[in-house]
Order: C-alpha cells, then structure tokens, then sequence
C-alpha cells in the first residue's frame, strides 16, 4: 500500500503544478459572475438557470481533468524514461496501475471539493439554503463517476498508441453513454437482428454513468435520493472501476515498458 | 541602403484604396437585406439557425416547469405537444393527450428501474408546488423565466414566449408592470398579433382593472383576427379558433360586468361561431337573456 500511495501522491503533485485546473476552476468562476449579473425581469431570487449553467461547467472541467490528467499518465512515463526504473524499485506493474489510478481519482476528488464548495456558494448566495447533503450525494456520485472514467481511460491509455488519441475516444464513448446510455434498449427495439442483439449487449454491457449525473435533482431541489439506492450506485461504480482497473493490470503485464 | 519613400507610398496607396472601396460598399452593405450587421449578437453570431434554438430553450423553460420531469426524444411525449407552461395560461389551444404522469412506461428492465431513482420521476407543475409539493412555493414559477427570455431574444417573432412570459409574470409573481413592458416589446415585434392583445387585454382587465382599455385591446384583437384568418391555411385555421373564442368570450364577460348585457349577448354569438362547444356557450346567452328579460320587465319577477 506504502508504494501504491507513494505513486499516488505524484500524481497529486502533478495536478496541482500543472495549470488545467486552476484555467477551468477560473473560466467556471467568471462565466458563472456573468450569468449570475443578467438582470431577469427585476428578480433577484432566480437561481436556477444558474445552477444548471454551474453544474454543466462543473461536469465539463471534470471530464476534461479526469480524461486528460489521467491519458497522460504512463505514456509520459515511457516517453521520459521513467517507467522502467519505476518497475525496478519495490513496485509491481499492478501497484503501478493502481496507484496512478488512485493519484488520478483523488487529484478529481480534489478539485471536485473546490468546484462544489463553489458551486454550493453560488447557490446559497441566491436561495439562502444549503441543502448539505443534496450536494453531498451529487459530489460523491460524480466522484464515483470519475473513477470509472479513469480506470477507463488507464486502460484506453494502455491500449491507445498516443494520448490524444486515447483522450478524443474516452471523450466521445463517455459524451455518448451520457447522451443515449439511457435509452440504448429503446433504440435496440428498433433495429433488426443481429444488430439489435448487439446494441443490446451493450446496453447491459456498458458504466451507465448516467446514473450519477442527479443534476436535475440538485437543481430543481428534489428530495434526496434513498440511501439503500445511493449505496447501491457506488458499489456498482466501484464494480466497473475493479474491472477496468484488472483489464488495466492484465494488458499491462505483457506490455514492453521500454 | 533603399529608400523607405515608395513603400510608404505604397501603404498610403493601399489604405486610401481601402478607405474607398469600404466607403464604396458600405451603403449597399446597409441596404442589402441579408446583412447580419443591424441585428443584435445571436443574429450576428447565429443567424436564422436562432429560432432553432429559441424552440430549444423555449422547451427548457416547460422542463423547468416540470421541475426536470419532462421526456425525451425517446419517450412517449404525447401528453406534452403543448407545453404544459403554455396550456395552463389558458390562452392557447391544448393538443395534448396520453398519460402525462407515465411517459416512462413500466420499467423496462433492472437498469432502467434503478435508474428512475436517479432523476425526476415525478409529474408536477412549479405553480402548483414543484418537487416539494409545497403550495406555498408556487412563485418558484419564476424560474421559467430565465430561458422564455432567451428564448424572445433569439425568436422575437415567437408570439407565444411573450404571452407565456406575461402571464406568469402577472399570476404567481404579481409583477404586472414587467408584464406590461413584455408584451409591449411584443407588440413592437409582432404588431398583428391578436395572442398578445388577448393577453394584454386581460393585464388590463385583471391586474389594472382597467376596463376600457380592457376593451379596446380586446377589440382590435378581433379585428385583427377577422382581418388575418381567411389568410390562414385550414390547419393553422382550425388552431386560431381556440384565440377568438377567447377574445370574445372575454369581451362578453366585460360587457356583462359593465351591465351593457345586449353587448355581451352579441359577444357570446360571436364566440359561438368559433367554438368547439357551442352548446356551453348557448347556456350564456340564455342566461343572459332571461337576466335582459328580468331588468325590462321587473313585473315578470315570481312574487314569492
């Protein structure tokens, strides 16, 4: 574990040298400023458009930290030589994977802490209530979330030749899952066989990482999810994460790190 | 070493040239009707293609209505071909129909059913509570608002997104003057529009209790109606109806209210002729008759 946190504390460090969060975190910060100066109908209680604008900018950056921060990992390792004597100290190629898999997380879990405390501010600036544990269920489920989408990309990263290329796939497999995960099974009902089958199995396949975006229910103050539900959520993220993160392990133990 | 001289002059040539021709095709620039240049930033930036994203956000405000319940291109969005926010102002012609409670369906598998805990499952209007079921909270109607205003500014030929706008401005936020100033900058956009005189009519009537104005607003609104109607394709006709009964059955109210009860009479034949329920309709002409009947004959009153 000592090796795993090791690693993991390096790629913290990385994050926080580097500038993409601070851009992102600042851009949010002022387009949010300028929405919330629109002047609507003399109305200073609307406050929803705002939190659907804040929420958005909120899930983009991440995303875009997560996918980028994470692609980048260990082809730049191999690039600067620093891969293999990593793998010659005391530190097994699994406990590499897992501990930049871990450095990533933490690093979104991180900036998601300072994305939601903002996020939280902005909202009560307006509606003069803090419903903690509403944000509190939405950050995990989107940290959860995140985890996935970096035990994804580890492997895509593995796989992938280049990062770019690596990024622009996660990018457009997780902007689809988020856009018609949901609906894959109606849309299977319409196709004729075998293609039906086989957007079928995806459909069962596939993270419905849909499932920990609760914007809606943030934003328009809906009750709390129950909590038996919430759990549920988690575990099956932390599922896809353990299989991503064994797909990860296994393509890299055959991998030539030279 | 060359001289700087004929480069300077070639620059002067340049910029003299381009003073020219840019004072040359500037007037025809200015008179050309596809120029982009005299509207505001979403017609410069986006064009006509903004009306597409007027309807986008037009629908954003009905989803917002709905406190995020609200189908997608996916579901069963019969019950929701009207928006519901629209529908419930009372002024524009209701087309929906199927279950708007159930557009989901029964769950469709294990995913799905987890799913539904994940997001709005629940049909609720904000005037009406929203998601907290809280009467109390129905000026959260407010939030609308947001996206009917972006929605104006990218289709000020959207009659609808100011009367919509209008209404709820009045209704749940008591904010009459905002009202006022929507559906005027309306009128300065679509200046034939008897949707938005209907509704300004009722500003008038309702929030200033202003009835004459009430009245003249109402009035050219069937003028305009009867002036714009024989032009209308049988579809659009048969959709226009539904705004004319409107116009003279409220005509027909404020008539009785004045006490001018032949008037009101002659509205409510008016609205007859338009109406998908004449028969209602006749039940208020009778009614006002036999009151007409009771005021010129007092005698005719049962003496017991």
């Amino acid at each position: 574990m000592k090796n795993i946190f090791a690693v993991a504390g390096i790629v913290i460090k990385e994050l926080y040298r580097r500038k993409d969060f601070y851009v992102l975190f600042i851009v949010t910060i002022l387009i949010c400023l300028v929405m919330a100066s629109v002047n609507i109908f003399n109305d200073a209680k609307i406050v929803r458009y705002l939190k659907e604008i804040c929420l958005l900018l909120v899930w983009l950056s991440s995303l875009v930290i997560a996918i980028t921060t994470t692609a980048r990992q260990i082809p730049a390792e191999r690039e600067n030589r620093t891969l293999l004597p990593l793998l010659a100290k005391p530190l097994t190629r699994p406990q590499l994977i897992i501990g930049k898999f871990l450095g990533c997380w933490l690093a979104c879990g991180l900036t998601l802490l300072c994305f939601y405390i903002f996020f939280g501010a902005l909202a009560a600036s307006r509606e003069h209530q803090w419903p903690l544990l509403n944000y509190f269920q939405a950050a995990t489920l989107h940290w959860f979330m995140l985890g996935i989408v970096v035990a994804m990309t580890l492997l895509g990263s593995l796989v992938f030749a280049a990062p770019s290329s690596n990024s622009t796939i996660l990018f457009v497999i997780v902007g689809g899952i988020l856009f018609v995960g949901r609906h894959l099974d109606q849309v299977a009902l319409t196709l004729h066989e075998p293609i039906r089958t086989i957007v079928y199995s995806i459909y069962f396949a596939i993270p419905h990482l849909e499932l920990f975006d609760v914007r809606d229910l943030v934003i328009h103050n809906w009750p709390l999810i129950p909590w038996l539900y919430f759990s549920l959520a988690l575990l099956y993220a932390l599922g896809y994460i353990a299989i991503f993160l064994t797909g990860a392990c296994l393509v890299f133990r055959r991998k030539a790190v030279n | 070493m060359n001289s700087p001289r004929p480069f300077v002059l070639l620059l002067l040539a340049l910029l003299v040239s381009c003073f020219g021709l840019a004072a040359h095709l500037q007037p025809q620039f200015q008179a050309w009707r596809g120029s982009r240049a005299k509207g505001d930033i979403f017609n410069v930036v986006l064009g006509d293609s903004r009306r597409m994203f007027a309807n986008q956000f037009y629908v954003k405000a009905d989803e917002y209505y709905h406190s995020g319940y609200y189908p997608t291109m996916f579901d069963d969005n019969a019950a929701f071909q009207t928006t519901h926010m629209a529908a419930d102002t009372g002024a524009v012609n209701d087309k929906n129909h199927g279950d708007e409670h159930g557009f989901l369906g029964p769950t469709r598998n294990w995913i799905d059913a987890f799913g539904r805990n994940f997001f709005p499952d629940r049909h609720t209007h904000l005037d009406e509570g929203g998601a907290n079921d809280d009467l109390s909270g129905s000026e959260n109607v407010r939030e609308i608002l947001p996206w009917l205003k972006l929605s104006a500014d990218l289709d000020p030929d959207n009659v609808q997104t100011y009367t919509v706008t209008a209404f709820w401005l009045r209704m749940r936020m008591n904010n009459a003057k905002e009202a006022d100033a929507v559906l005027h900058e309306g009128l300065r956009n679509c200046p034939d529009s008897y949707d938005i005189l209907f509704e300004l009519g009722r500003l008038y009537y309702e929030s200033y209790h202003d009835r004459d104005r009430a009245r003249n607003v109402w009035e050219q609104g069937v003028r305009l109606w009867l002036k714009i109607y024989p032009t209308l394709d049988p579809e659009a006709q048969k959709d226009n109806r539904f705004i004319m009964e409107q116009l003279t059955t409220h005509l027909a109210k404020l008539e009785e209210d004045a006490g001018n009860l032949p008037h009101a009479i002659e509205w409510f034949q008016a609205a007859q002729k338009v109406s998908i329920t004449p028969g209602e309709i006749q039940k208020q002409i009778n009614r006002l008759k036999g009151k007409l009947g009771e005021e010129f004959n007092p005698l005719a009153k049962p003496l017991y």
